[in-house]
C-alpha cells in the first residue's frame, strides 16, 4: 500500500468500528477520532483524497473526512518555526 | 550500607482476624488464631531452632528441632506445626529441650562435611547457626559411619548447584518448587537413610522440567543448593533493594553486592508485587550488565555503511544536537521525534517526551507501548475512564474464576503465573482463551475447565458470543448494570449483543471453538463467584486489538466483575515500565496521566513549568514516522532502550523508513538490530546503574536504585538532559528524585507520589495523590473514573489478514519463559542454554503434510518477506495455526508480520499473518545478506577518542 492508500484504510478500518453506532453517531465519532489522533499532515491528506480518490473511501469515513474539511483544514505546525 | 537479612517468621502469617492470647517464656503475646506457636515466638522477638521451617512455606515439621513444651500437655511438640490456643503458656527453652536438639543436631553433622570454612555458604548457613544455637558441641557418633559424602555434584543448571553430600533432606526445596513455584519438579526420592532430592526423575536439573525460578536456592537452608556466583565470588557484605527490569511485574529483589560487583539477586520478602518470589529473568539473568558486548563510548559515523568511530560523550551529543537542527531547519520542524521505551525509567521516559515536546518543539514522541498495549489505554479509557488494570496482584486470592484472554503467564509473567498456579490449586476455575495449548491449560495440579482454542483474528466473535450468553439467558447483574452504568449505553449493547449474528453458534463458525465451549465458559464467568479477567498481547495485537479490550469489559461491567477484590480487568504488560512509560506521556497525543495535548489547560500547565510554547496537534505515531520517512518528509530520530528493526513489524519496512532518515540516534546497551542505521550511538545503563522508578502492571510505583555507577559514565536520564542542553531547553534537575516532584506537580493521579514515600511505603499504585495518599490497590470500586461505566458497542470484522491458497496457515508469535523481548539482555546471559533459537512451533498434520519434522529447517514466508528457523512438531499449536518466538535477530519473525494494525492504535497485528511453510536447506537471501549488513555495520575504527 502507498502512504495514502494507507491512510484510506486506516479512515475505513475507523469507520468499521463505528459503524455500529449509526451513521448520526458513527460521523462524528470518526471525525473526532482522525482530529484526536491523527496527525495534522495526515488529516490535510485524507482531506485531499476526497477530491482525488474518494471512492476509496466507505461511505461512513467519508462524511467524516468531508466533516473535516467543512470544518477547515487541520493547521500545519511542519511549516512552524524551529524553537 | 549492611546486609539486609529479612526476619524468618518460620511460618506463614495467619489471616484470621481472631486473636489469641497466649504466654511464651513468661511474656503474654497476642497474635491471629492460627498462628504457628513458632510464628508468635518470632513476633516477640524469639526464635525457636529450626531447620526445616521458613515462613514463605508452609509448616512441615520434620527437622524435630523447634519442639517446645506446653504446660498441661504431654510431649515436646513441634512449634512449627501446633497453633496457638487461648492461655497456654509455652517454654521454648528447657534442659529438656536442650538436650533433645542437640540429640537432633548430633544426628544432622554426624553426615555432613565439616568444610565449614571454605564452604561457600560459610556465614549464610542455618545448619551451621542452629549448630550455634543448639550448643552443640561434640558428635558421639563420629564421622565414620554410613554417609553421603561420596554423593556427586549436579552442576548442571548454569546458575546454581546441587550437592547432595551437604543435604539434610528437610524438603524446604521440593516444598518451595510445589507451593511457590507450582512447578513440582522436586521430590524425594527413596526412603530412610536413601532419601535423597530428585528433579524429574532423578535427572539432571538442567535436563528436569526445573523452571530454574531459585526458590529451591532460596529456600535451602544449607550450600547444597547455591548460586554459582556465590560460589564463585563468596558472600555478600551489603545489599540494596531494587526492582527488576523485565516483565511488568515488577519483582523487588536485594542486589546482594561485594563492592560495586553483583553476587546474587534474592527476592525480597516485603516486595508487594512478588512477596518474595522470583523467575530465571529476574533472579539469575543480569549477567548481561557485564557482557563483553557492552558498548561503553559514545560513537559517531558519517554514514551507515562506514565503521563506528569512539568519540566524547561532548562530541556525541553536540553531534546529535547540531543534526536535529540542522534537520529541522531544511526540513521542518516535524521532521523529527523521539521514541521513549518500556525498559527506562519513570523519570526517563518523562525527560524524552519533554525534550521531544518543549526541545523539538512537535509531539512526534512514542513509545514501545505502541505494539503492545496502545488498545489498553484507547479500550479501557472509552469504557472505565482510564488506561490501566483495575486491581493489584494480591486481589487474585479472593479470585473464584480466572479468565486468561491471549496472554501466557507462565512463561511471560512467571511470578505472577506461579500466583495465579497457587489460587487455582486451591480451588479457583480456570478459562482460557488462547489459539495455543499454553502451559496452564494442564499443568501438576492446575487444569482449565473450559480452553477455548480460537483461529487467530476471532478474540471479539468470542468474547461477544460469551456476552449474547449472559445477555439472553439473563444471567446480567442489573442491580451493578443500574447503580454504576450508563443505563443508555448498556442498552444499546444488549440490544446489539443479543442479535443471533453475536451468538455461539456464529462465533463457532468464526472461531473454530464449539458453541457449546463457548456457552459453557459464559456461564462459568457470569455464575461462578468472583471472576477476574487477566490479558495479554494475544488481545491487544490485532486489527481489533481496541474492540477486544472493549470486549472485556463489557463483560466485567456487565457481570458486575469489577470495583472490588477478586475480580476486575487486568492487562497483563510485557515489559517492566509499559504501565509507566503510558503513564509518562509518551504517546503523541497525550501528556502525563493521559490528557490530551489539545486541551488548553493541561496544555498551559506544561507551558508554564517548561517555559515553552507547545504544540496542541497530535504527533507521529511510530509506524506513521516510518512511512513519513519513506516518504522522505521524517529524518532524524532518538531512540531510548528500544529496538524497532526487531521488535516492529514488517522489518522491511522498518529498515526502508530508517535508511531513509538523515540522523538516527540509538542509546541502549549494545549495538542492536536498529543501530545498523544509527549514525549517533549513545551507550545506555543498565538497571543496576541508576535510580529511578517503574511502574508494573498494577499501577505500583517501585524504586529503582543504582548499586553501580553507570559503566559508560552518565545514566539514560543524564543523557537526555545533556542533548536537551544542547538544543537549547535548559534541564536542571540534580537527581531523578526531583523529576518525579515535577511529574507529581503536573499529574493529578501521581500528586502524592515522591522518592521520600516510596522509600518510606516501598510503594504506591496510583492514582495516589490528597485524596488517596498511600495509593489506590483497587480501582473503580465506588464510581468509575469516567463516572458511569460506559458500554461500546464491539462489531466483529474479520481481519483483512487470512489464510489463501498461496499462505495456507496463521502464524501467531509469543514468548519463552527464559528469553525477554527481543532478547537484548537474555541473549547475552546463559539463558540461551534454554533457548538458543526461534522455533516454528507446527501442529503434526500440518508438519506431516509438508514433510517436515522436528528440528528440520523450515523456510516461513508470507507476503511481507520469509525467513528460514526450525520447526518443533507439537500439538500444543491447532491445526492450520503456527507459533513461533521472536527473541533472536537472525530468525527476524517480524519479517515475516505484515503492515496490518489496529483501528484505533495501529498497534501491529502481530498475531495474525497468513504464511505458508516448506522444508528449506538454509538461510534465506535476506538472512545472509542481512547477517552481512549487520557484521558490517558493526565495524568500530580501532583508535579511541582523545
Amino acid at each position: 500500500m502507498s502512504h495514502d492508500e494507507k491512510l484510506d484504510y486506516m479512515a475505513n478500518q475507523i469507520g468499521k468500528f463505528f459503524a455500529a453506532q449509526g451513521e448520526e453517531r458513527a460521523v462524528p465519532a470518526i471525525a473526532e477520532h482522525l482530529r484526536k489522533f491523527w496527525t495534522p499532515r495526515m488529516r490535510a491528506t485524507i482531506v485531499a483524497r476526497l477530491q482525488s480518490d474518494a471512492a476509496r473511501l466507505d461511505p461512513l469515513p467519508r462524511r467524516a473526512v468531508e466533516r473535516l474539511a467543512a470544518q477547515g483544514a487541520a493547521p500545519d505546525s511542519a511549516t512552524a518555526a524551529v524553537p | 550500607m549492611a546486609l539486609i537479612k529479612e526476619i524468618d517468621y518460620g511460618t506463614p502469617a495467619s489471616a484470621s482476624s481472631d486473636v489469641v492470647t497466649l504466654t511464651i517464656d513468661g511474656q503474654q503475646v497476642t497474635v491471629p488464631a492460627g498462628t504457628s506457636i513458632m510464628h508468635a515466638a518470632m513476633q516477640m522477638g524469639t526464635q525457636i531452632p529450626k531447620l526445616c521451617a521458613t515462613d514463605s512455606l508452609n509448616s512441615f515439621g520434620s527437622c524435630r528441632l523447634c519442639l517446645v513444651e506446653i504446660e498441661g500437655r504431654p510431649g515436646t511438640p513441634a512449634s512449627c506445626t501446633t497453633p496457638v490456643a487461648p492461655g497456654i503458656t509455652v517454654r521454648t527453652q528447657t534442659p529438656r529441650l536442650a538436650q533433645l536438639r542437640r540429640g537432633v543436631m548430633e544426628l544432622y553433622i554426624s553426615d555432613h562435611p565439616l568444610d565449614c570454612l571454605t564452604c561457600a555458604a560459610n556465614g549464610d548457613c542455618e545448619l551451621q547457626d542452629m549448630a550455634g544455637a543448639v550448643g552443640l558441641r561434640e558428635v558421639r557418633y563420629g564421622y565414620g559411619g554410613a554417609n553421603h559424602f561420596a554423593a556427586a555434584k549436579d552442576v548442571s543448571n548454569p546458575y546454581f548447584q546441587f550437592d547432595p553430600a551437604k543435604c539434610i533432606v528437610c524438603s524446604r526445596c521440593v516444598r518451595a518448587c510445589e507451593e511457590v513455584q507450582g512447578t513440582f519438579a522436586l521430590t524425594i526420592d527413596g526412603r530412610g537413610f536413601a532419601s535423597k532430592v530428585a528433579a524429574g526423575a532423578a535427572e539432571p536439573f538442567f535436563e528436569s522440567e526445573c523452571v530454574s525460578c531459585g526458590a529451591c536456592v532460596q529456600a535451602c537452608p544449607t550450600a547444597t543448593l547455591i548460586e554459582k556466583s556465590v560460589v564463585a565470588t563468596g558472600q555478600p557484605e551489603h545489599s540494596i533493594v531494587t526492582t527488576c527490569a523485565y516483565c511488568g511485574v515488577g519483582c523487588t529483589f536485594k542486589a546482594e553486592m561485594r563492592g560495586e560487583e553483583v553476587v546474587r539477586m534474592v527476592p525480597w520478602k516485603d516486595g508487594r508485587a512478588n512477596h518474595g518470589h522470583s523467575c530465571v529473568k529476574g533472579r539469575f539473568a543480569w549477567g548481561y550488565a557485564m557482557h563483553r558486548e557492552r558498548i561503553l563510548t559514545p560513537m559517531v559515523r558519517e554514514k551507515t555503511t562506514d565503521p563506528w568511530r569512539v568519540t566524547t560523550w561532548q562530541e556525541a551529543i553536540g553531534r546529535v544536537a547540531d543534526e536535529f537542527r540542522r534537520i529541522q531547519r531544511q526540513y521542518g520542524r516535524d521532521a523529527i521525534g523521539g521514541i521513549t521505551s518500556s525498559r527506562c525509567t519513570n523519570e526517563e521516559t518523562y525527560l524524552v517526551q519533554k525534550l521531544v515536546r518543549a526541545g523539538f518543539g512537535n509531539n512526534n514522541v512514542d513509545t514501545c507501548a505502541r505494539v503492545c498495549h496502545s488498545p489498553t489505554g484507547y479500550g479501557l479509557n472509552a469504557t472505565f475512564g482510564t488506561s490501566a488494570g483495575t486491581q493489584d496482584f494480591d486481589s487474585i486470592e479472593d479470585t473464584d474464576v480466572v479468565m486468561i484472554v491471549g496472554a501466557n503467564p507462565t512463561d511471560a509473567h512467571p511470578v505472577f503465573g506461579s500466583r495465579m498456579k497457587r489460587r487455582l490449586r486451591a480451588g479457583a476455575r480456570l478459562i482460557v482463551i488462547d489459539p495455543r495449548r499454553i502451559d496452564l491449560v494442564r499443568s501438576p495440579h492446575v487444569e482449565a475447565q473450559y480452553h477455548l482454542p480460537l483461529r487467530p483474528g476471532s478474540n471479539v466473535a468470542v468474547l461477544n458470543a460469551m456476552a449474547h450468553v449472559i445477555v439472553t439467558e439473563g444471567l446480567v447483574n442489573e442491580a451493578f448494570v443500574r447503580e454504576r452504568c450508563d443505563l443508555a449505553s448498556f442498552g444499546a449493547w444488549a440490544e446489539f449483543i443479543a442479535e443471533p449474528r453475536n451468538g455461539p453458534a456464529e462465533a463457532e463458525k468464526a472461531s473454530g471453538v464449539p458453541a457449546q465451549t463457548i456457552i459453557d465458559a459464559a456461564r462459568l464467568y457470569a455464575t461462578g463467584g468472583n471472576a477476574a479477567i487477566y490479558y495479554g498481547l494475544g488481545v491487544t495485537e490485532h486489527s481489533q486489538g481496541t474492540t477486544t479490550v472493549m470486549a472485556i469489559a463489557n463483560l466485567a461491567m456487565a457481570t458486575g466483575n469489577i470495583g472490588r477484590r477478586g475480580v476486575g480487568v487486568n492487562p497483563l504488560r510485557g515489559q517492566n515500565n509499559v504501565q509507566g512509560s503510558c503513564d509518562m506521556g509518551s504517546f503523541p497525543h497525550e501528556f502525563t496521566g493521559y490528557r490530551h495535548v489539545g486541551d488548553d489547560a493541561v496544555r498551559a500547565s506544561f507551558e508554564a513549568a517548561w517555559g515553552r510554547t507547545l504544540e496542541q496537534e497530535p504527533g507521529l505515531r511510530i509506524p506513521n514516522m516510518l512511512d513519513e520517512a519513506v516518504g522522505g518528509r521524517f529524518k532524524g530520530l532518538y531512540v531510548q532502550g528500544e529496538d524497532i528493526l526487531q521488535s516492529d513489524p514488517d522489518t522491511h519496512h522498518v529498515a526502508a523508513g530508517l535508511a531513509a532518515m538523515e540522523c538516527v540516534v540509538v542509546q541502549d546497551l549494545f549495538l542492536n538490530e536498529t543501530a545498523n542505521y544509527a549514525h549517533v550511538f549513545l551507550p545506555g545503563s543498565t538497571f543496576l546503574e541508576r535510580d529511578g522508578t517503574f511502574t508494573n502492571a498494577e499501577r505500583r510505583i517501585q524504586r529503582i536504585r543504582r548499586v553501580m555507577a553507570p559503566r559508560a559514565g552518565m545514566a539514560d536520564w543524564e543523557v537526555t538532559i545533556e542533548i536537551a542542553r544542547a538544543m537549547g531547553l535548559a534541564m536542571d534537575y540534580r537527581d531523578p528524585s526531583e523529576i518525579m516532584d515535577e511529574i507529581a506537580r503536573l499529574t493529578p493521579t501521581f500528586a502524592g507520589v515522591s522518592f521520600a514515600k516510596l522509600d518510606a511505603l516501598g510503594s504506591v499504585q496510583w492514582p495516589c495523590n490528597e485524596t488517596v495518599p498511600e495509593g489506590t490497590p483497587i480501582m473503580h470500586t465506588e464510581r468509575f473514573v469516567r463516572g458511569a461505566g460506559q458500554f461500546m458497542l464491539t462489531e466483529y470484522q474479520p481481519t483483512d489478514e487470512r489464510s489463501t491458497r498461496r499462505f495456507p496457515l496463521l502464524l501467531t508469535t509469543g514468548r519463552i519463559l527464559s528469553q525477554y523481548n527481543v532478547g537484548a539482555q537474555t541473549r547475552r546471559t546463559n539463558n540461551v542454554l534454554w533457548h538458543e533459537e526461534d522455533r516454528l512451533e507446527i501442529h503434526p498434520a500440518d508438519a506431516e503434510a509438508r514433510g517436515v519434522r522436528s528440528g528440520d529447517w523450515v523456510r516461513l514466508s508470507s507476503r511481507a518477506g520469509e525467513t528460514t528457523l526450525r520447526a518443533q512438531v507439537t500439538d500444543r499449536v491447532a491445526p492450520g495455526v503456527v507459533y513461533t518466538t521472536f527473541h533472536h535477530p537472525m530468525t527476524q519473525a517480524n519479517v515475516v508480520t505484515t503492515e496490518f494494525s489496529d483501528w484505533a492504535t495501529n498497534c501491529p497485528e502481530y498475531k495474525v499473518t497468513a504464511v505458508q511453510v516448506t522444508p528449506s536447506n538454509g538461510p534465506t537471501e535476506w538472512q545472509t545478506r542481512y547477517e552481512e549488513q549487520a557484521r558490517q555495520s558493526r565495524r568500530i575504527l580501532a583508535e579511541a577518542a582523545d
